[in-house]
């Protein structure tokens, strides 16, 4: 068999195993990312199956997939919505940030992983999957809630600390110095002021040079103006997919919704294959003993990111049952979560274990979040009942 | 007629919600979603924070339902203004699936001339349109708010129904 039908074989088998692994997240209810990253501990490195011709399409694919996360997560949000949910829940975002990060932090500097290794980690456990928790709303009926909203800018919040995040993460890996650092945060901050600035301006012209009736055309012209715009802020230090992310950002109105609706797909396939290969990169023997510490940080971070919402939505008048909802939904962590891993790990600036670590986590907030969402509200109401009957039953003794 | 404070609320990344109020303190209203998917959302009693219901809807069935919803008022207010003309009825009148006028126009049913019946309005997707012309051109799902003597009303039903 000549090279390219086997790569063609394996790629195939590779995305058909996937379209498997997703149907069956289906079936079951469960977002599919955390068996995505199962498939690839399956393939590749110290798993069963080894693929070796395809590594470098798959890794460039990966890259892609990444841009594509980021790109349609800025195009998401349109800035103005950026500013209102920058306005209305900059408290909760910040207590967002110190609540969830500290966690991951903590335990990477426990395992002695440096300052580098804490920086990886806290953002790892401080993003909310926003794809997971947007669709277990939609999935549970909870779009016309009142608490919805606010776990809505939770989230937006979480994205424009992304923003700020990424470049100083790829700063930090790139070895630069602390007053380098220090620029590129600066830079950062100035660019995607500019950025937000200009979207929220002049968005329609931004919009105008990538629209197109035509399909093709307009697909044709926004992936290349992604992976351009990508490519540039990679070579300038500024991470790709920060790149991508502003430009999502200055994409607005009904060019956005069209792009979301064209890239989706293209998206999909993107990630999933990003999925994989972080999958694929990482050693399932490495995974057991980093698996007590995944547990741990479950455990903590599940309990922080609930007492944000919580906290979130009692500032904004919500009931009791309303406030558990809320912590619950934003448990979810995912795709950032190992686009952040997957950075540092390509980066080389980071032990192989964090890998495994952070695999080993979202595997199981992906799947837990979810669940944490569905089962709330019976929880709450049982706990509330059994509450009610306490003091009643107080009241009623004389 | 009431005041009707009905609140807007963006749902970053989803769409916006549009609700109220009602008398009992219970929330209705809808999220229409980026995608132009349209969910009616009512509020539970024991948790006003919680949908009840959170029905999808197709654009035909949203507008079925404002049709629904909103004729019987613009109807009730017709006869109204009419009270003082006995012999005057205001009825609605649909334009069913498989009806012969689906996709024709006001002229084409040739109402005012068999009947002695005026279509004073067209209620489509919960819009009211005033004084349709013979040009108006009718789908499915319309429901036409005509005013006539009752005789005239029931003859432009069957009308409508049969061609």
């Amino acid at each position: 068999m000549d090279h390219t039908a086997l790569e063609l074989i394996e790629l195939g088998a590779v995305f058909f195993a996937l379209g498997a692994l997703g149907r069956l997240a289906g079936r079951i209810g469960l977002s599919p990312i955390p068996l995505y990253l199962v498939g690839g501990l399956f393939f590749g490195q110290g798993g069963v199956i080894p693929l070796g011709d395809i590594g470098e399409f798959t890794q460039l694919a990966g890259e892609i997939g990444v841009v594509l996360l980021l790109l349609l997560l800025g195009l998401e949000y349109s800035a103005a919505e950026l500013f209102t949910g920058l306005k209305r829940s900059w408290m909760a975002g910040v207590l967002d940030i110190v609540l969830n990060a500290a966690p991951g932090a903590a335990v990477a500097l426990l395992l002695g992983w440096g300052p580098v290794g804490a920086l990886v980690m806290a953002g790892v456990t401080y993003i909310s999957s926003s794809g997971i928790i947007a669709k277990v709303l939609g999935d549970l009926g909870r779009l016309g809630n009142r608490e919805t909203p606010v776990v809505l800018s939770v989230l937006v919040f979480e994205d424009l600390a992304m923003a700020l995040y990424l470049p100083i993460l790829t700063a930090v890996l790139g070895g630069i110095s602390f007053f380098g650092g220090l620029q590129a945060v600066g830079i950062s901050l100035a660019v995607i002021t500019v950025v937000l600035v200009v979207a929220l301006r002049y968005g329609r012209y931004v919009s105008a040079i990538v629209d197109s009736d035509d399909r093709e055309v307009f697909l044709l012209k926004v992936l290349g103006a992604a992976l351009l715009v990508a490519g540039f802020a990679s070579a300038l230090q500024v991470s790709a997919a920060v790149g991508a992310f502003l430009l999502g950002i200055a994409i607005s109105g009904s060019t956005a919704e069209n792009a979301t609706r064209l890239l989706e797909p293209l998206r999909d396939v993107f990630a999933a294959v990003f999925f994989v290969v972080f999958g694929l990169n990482t050693n399932p023997a490495s995974i057991p003993p980093v698996l007590a510490w995944a547990v741990v940080l479950a455990v903590v971070t599940t309990l922080t990111k609930v007492g944000t919402g919580w906290w979130a939505a009692r500032r904004a008048g919500i009931g009791r049952l309303g406030r558990a909802r809320a912590g619950a939904a934003l448990v979810a962590r995912g795709e950032f979560s190992i686009v952040i891993a997957g950075l540092a790990v390509s980066a080389g600036a980071v032990e192989g274990e964090l890998a495994a670590l952070a695999t080993a986590y979202v595997l199981l907030m992906a799947v837990l979040g979810p669940i944490a969402a569905r089962v709330v509200e019976p929880v709450a109401r049982a706990l509330q009942r059994k509450t009610a009957g306490v003091t009643r039953t107080a009241t009623d003794t004389p | 007629m009431g005041y009707v404070n009905v609140e807007v609320t963006p749902l970053p990344g989803i769409g916006v919600r549009k609700d109220f109020a009602i008398g009992n303190g219970r929330r209705v209203g809808v999220v229409t979603q980026r995608d132009g998917k349209i969910e009616l959302i009512v509020s539970k009693s024991d948790d006003p924070d919680a949908c009840l219901a959170s029905l999808p809807l197709t654009a035909e069935e949203a507008g079925a339902l404002a049709n629904l919803l909103g004729a019987p008022q613009l109807v009730a207010q017709l006869t109204e203004e009419h009270r003082e003309l006995p012999g005057i009825n205001t009825k609605q009148l649909p334009i069913k699936t498989g009806s012969p006028f689906d996709g024709r126009t006001l002229g084409d049913t040739a109402i005012r001339t068999r009947t002695g019946v005026s279509v004073v309005a067209v209620m489509r997707a919960g819009q009211i349109h005033p004084s349709p012309t013979p040009d108006f051109t009718f789908t499915a799902g319309d429901l036409l708010v005509a005013v006539g003597t009752a005789e005239g009303l029931e003859a432009a039903f069957k009308i409508l129904k049969h061609g």
